[in-house]
């Protein structure tokens, strides 16, 4: 459309090009300052050396650094596989949720929580995320969940923490099993450390060490610890008994001949015993260990947690845009597909998806520039120690410019590569948006 | 007794109370006038670390105190808080750095130092000199000229311990690294990790292996390690290591093993080991990890934590007294009257006991005495800085500071990796090489 000219007094061409100047000046003063200036000095600053408002000419060196140095090397990589999974993922979960809610009563309820994460800003996702994804379960709200499931699962022992203090081994499936042999008559001591003294349980008494009786294998098993550590393997004053201990009898072979529970005072007697060598051992419930919670935010998850929470905050935007183009689309022409026979796969896949390609597709482009200049999300969820295996490029570009030295040329040079990097993906933006209007 | 003599003792008296009065007058007259230089005029902007959550009003007493002798000076205090490095570094380049700011890294003192963009203090010598051991304006003189002041200093060389966990296992404040060890190992097995670690900062890590640097080899191995004149392939970083591998590879022994270290930082790192029961007995870190414990943990000094100084290795090769510090470098980057004002004053015992009877602060002038800091536990960890023989500058804060200061790469990203594989020190020792020579090149 082409505005008319107004058709009363007509202002001479110096007039016109006054007012263009007048309307036009401040914002292009404004982009000049804001974009084209410091896009221009970034791209000069990129070739040359590390400090100053200039520094020296070093040439491409910067960019040479840039494909040479493992944490940039590691950033691209990074960045490369976000590009592939992350706009793809974001796309067929806001497409499966915009279909899905076409279909369901509470739709504004459920949009409106699907659409919620965009209303928090992406560092306190991060953030949230991060006290989430915690290992602990104490902590980390996913584990907790873990630890829930396994609680039920696999229970775990009541001495889980517990290690033995006399020579012993751990047999399959996780008993501890004495390495001094005993027989009839003699009296098997199985002493442990590691023991908090809130995890002994209130009815445990001062250990006793057992007298030998003849034909029966008796013996202790305590808490072989006092202040200042004691000696190991000796029942000494102010050492517990642990009770409720399950304690076995061990054949040369292995096999379980006996089993019992232990006592107050941590003591217990296997009766009329056959002649024979025996070991003594606690069975393997005792030791079970708690689930302990994956790490989300070690080395081998990391990148997927990160993505996991972006994905979180950006499915509720592809599912709104790809709502809006559900609901303008043609209903007679899903109509007649059915009409003709074919089920809600072949509706979905046929018509649906075809039709909602723009739509798909400018959610896609948005997602894929999003995704290249990620940032927040990883600088505020990774832990530091994880910088380097989560890396992207925005956030070596502020770690080497900003922070370590402000390293300026190499900074830039990073910028202008991820500039790069956008560039395409804007002007097939750009291109569609003519061809559309 | 004769009149004669009465009258004598009497005059004696007399003239005994005179001059005690004299003195007492002289003493109070001179409290009371504050000798005001009304000449000296002009605004310094002064850009801190220090935020209102972390010691801003603190320095705004330093500068209220200096305002009673210098009313004419305008101190423009601007708390940038943790971003200080980034702004700075940002503001130099732009060429508009303010008059005066606070850095942390010595590193990034000699870069600017360098590069020419700081002002000598050349005036501040004799001041400095009279309060501060020769040690100090060492750690602020760059190829021979005096760039700095260390203003403030934090105690790295001390240990945090809590007192139940000790107690419960039944063993003491150990004195040398052996007695360390044995320590931990009972106390493990009286059901509490012995370490807890802040292994997702960094520079805890790179705070442990730097006090047993010093304590195996001394200050002057440890400087010619700063500056990278030894290698870090040198054997004795490598014994250095295997030493750290002796706390650190005892996986059993640190409160959620490798993978939980890796996880909690510093205040985790804190808190976990002064809650309730505790979930482990010690922190290797510097004296402010005080202000942590009382500021989120219900533990109480001396009945809930206490700390002792880093446990000596080797006796003979190393000083068992020698500390190693973090601390405030305040440059200039112009020079007027106002500011040498301002930077003289800042030197003085007076000017550091404003902030230093409120806690929270170490200084290494000699002049503070002891009895000005607020409580026992402060006193012990504040008053060794002045005292102690030899005094070191926090290793990594030293080094360029993309090798010793930057998340997850050069020192602080090696020592953690070297936290996941405690095993491979030669490994990590070649690895940290290759960085700080790197960093070492891209700096000059």
């Amino acid at each position: 459309m082409v505005a008319a000219p107004p058709s009363s007094a007509e202002p001479g061409r110096l007039g016109r090009y006054l007012m263009v100047a007048v309307f036009l000046g401040p914002a292009l003063f404004m982009l000049g300052v804001w974009m084209v200036y410091p896009a221009i000095y970034t791209i000069i600053r990129s070739f040359f050396g590390q400090h100053g408002f200039i520094g020296t000419w070093v040439g491409i060196d910067n960019y040479k650094t840039l494909f040479t140095t493992s944490t940039l090397k590691t950033a691209i990589k990074n960045n490369a596989i976000w590009v592939a999974v992350v706009p793809a993922l974001v796309t067929s979960i806001g497409l499966i949720f915009a279909v899905l809610t076409e279909r369901i009563r509470w739709a504004v309820a459920f949009k409106t929580v699907v659409f919620l994460p965009m209303a928090i800003s992406a560092f306190a996702t991060g953030v949230t995320w991060r006290i989430m994804y915690q290992q602990d379960p104490g902590l980390g709200a996913i584990n907790a969940l873990g630890k829930t499931i396994s609680g039920v699962v696999s229970p775990a022992g009541v001495l889980s923490q517990a290690v033995p203090s006399i020579p012993a081994q751990q047999a399959s499936g996780g008993a501890i099993v004495l390495k001094t042999p005993t027989h009839p008559g003699g009296v098997a001591l199985l002493g442990l450390t590691g023991i908090a003294p809130d995890q002994v349980p209130k009815s445990a008494k001062q250990a006793v060490r057992p007298a030998p009786k003849p034909g029966d294998v008796t013996g202790t098993v305590w808490r072989d610890f006092k202040p200042g550590g004691g000696k190991a393997g000796v029942v000494e004053q102010g050492e517990l008994g642990l009770p409720g201990v399950t304690v076995q009898l061990r054949d040369a072979s292995g096999k379980v001949v006996q089993s019992t529970t232990s006592n107050a005072d941590g003591s217990f007697d296997f009766s009329k015993v056959p002649a024979g060598t025996y070991h003594a051992a606690i069975g393997a419930q005792t030791f079970a260990k708690p689930f302990g919670g994956y790490s989300w935010l070690g080395p081998k998850l990391i990148v997927p947690s990160l993505m996991i929470a972006y994905i979180w905050i950006w499915a509720g935007f592809a599912m709104v845009v790809i709502g809006a183009g559900l609901s303008a689309m043609p209903r007679d022409v899903l109509e007649a597909a059915r009409t003709d026979g074919a089920n809600e796969w072949q509706t979905f896949r046929r018509v649906t998806v075809p039709l909602l390609a723009p739509v798909l597709s400018v959610v896609f482009i948005t997602m894929v520039i999003n995704v290249l200049k990620v940032f927040d999300i990883v600088f505020a969820l990774a832990p530091e120690s994880e910088y380097a295996k989560a890396n992207v490029i925005a956030l070596a570009m502020y770690f080497t410019a900003f922070q370590g030295g402000g390293n300026f040329g190499v900074g830039s040079a990073i910028a202008v590569f991820l500039f790069l990097l956008v560039v395409p993906v804007l002007a097939l933006n750009v291109r569609r948006f003519r061809r559309d209007m | 007794m004769t009149r004669s003599r009465i009258v004598v003792v009497a005059l004696a008296v007399a003239a005994t109370a005179l001059l005690v009065a004299g003195i007492a007058g002289a003493k109070t007259s001179a409290h009371a006038r504050v000798h005001q230089n009304l000449a000296v005029k002009g605004s310094i902007s002064f850009d801190g670390i220090w935020t209102s959550s972390s010691g801003q009003k603190q320095f705004q007493d330093v500068i209220n105190a200096f305002n009673k002798i210098y009313p004419n000076v305008h101190v423009n205090y601007k708390p940038v808080g943790n971003n200080l490095p980034t702004v700075l570094a940002t503001a130099v380049a732009g060429g508009h750095p303010p008059d005066m700011a606070d850095i942390a890294q010595p590193g990034t003192v000699a870069q600017f130092a360098k590069q020419g963009k700081l002002k000598p203090i050349r005036y501040a010598t004799s001041v400095i000199s009279q309060n501060f051991a020769p040690a100090w304006k060492q750690l602020g003189t760059y190829s021979g000229k005096l760039y700095a002041l260390v203003f403030k200093a934090a105690n790295k060389s001390v240990v945090w311990y809590n007192v139940p966990a000790f107690k419960t296992a039944g063993v003491k404040a150990p004195k040398t690294f052996a007695q360390l060890l044995a320590a931990a190992k009972t106390i493990k097995s009286s059901g509490t990790p012995a370490y807890s670690i802040g292994g997702a900062d960094g520079w805890t890590l790179t705070d442990m292996f730097e006090n047993i640097y010093l304590r195996t080899f001394g200050a002057a191995k440890y400087n010619a390690l700063s500056t990278h004149k030894t290698k870090w392939t040198d054997p004795s970083v490598i014994t250095a290591l295997n030493t750290m591998a002796k706390i650190i590879g005892d996986t059993g022994n640190v409160y959620g093993g490798t993978s939980g270290a890796l996880q909690y930082g510093f205040n985790d790192s804190v808190t976990n080991a002064f809650a309730n029961p505790a979930k482990a007995a010690m922190v290797f870190e510097a004296d402010f990890v005080g202000g942590v414990i009382t500021s989120s943990t219900q533990a109480k000094p001396g009945t809930g934590f206490n700390t002792f100084t880093w446990p000596s290795i080797t006796p003979s090769a190393a000083d068992s007294s020698a500390v190693e510090i973090g601390g405030d470098l305040f440059v200039t980057f112009r020079d007027n009257p106002a500011i040498e004002a301002f930077v003289k004053y800042l030197a003085t015992a007076q000017a550091a006991e404003v902030w230093a009877k409120q806690g929270g602060f170490g200084t290494g002038n000699k002049n503070v005495p002891a009895s000005i800091y607020p409580d026992a536990i402060t006193r012990a960890t504040e008053a060794p800085i002045s005292t102690a023989k030899s005094v070191v500058f926090d290793m990594s804060d030293e080094q360029p500071p993309s090798f010793g200061a930057t998340a997850g790469q050069g020192e602080w990203g090696l020592f953690q990796d070297f936290l996941k594989t405690p095993s491979d020190v030669s490994g990590i020792a070649s690895k940290l090489e290759d960085a700080a020579t790197a960093a070492y090149k891209a700096g000059k």
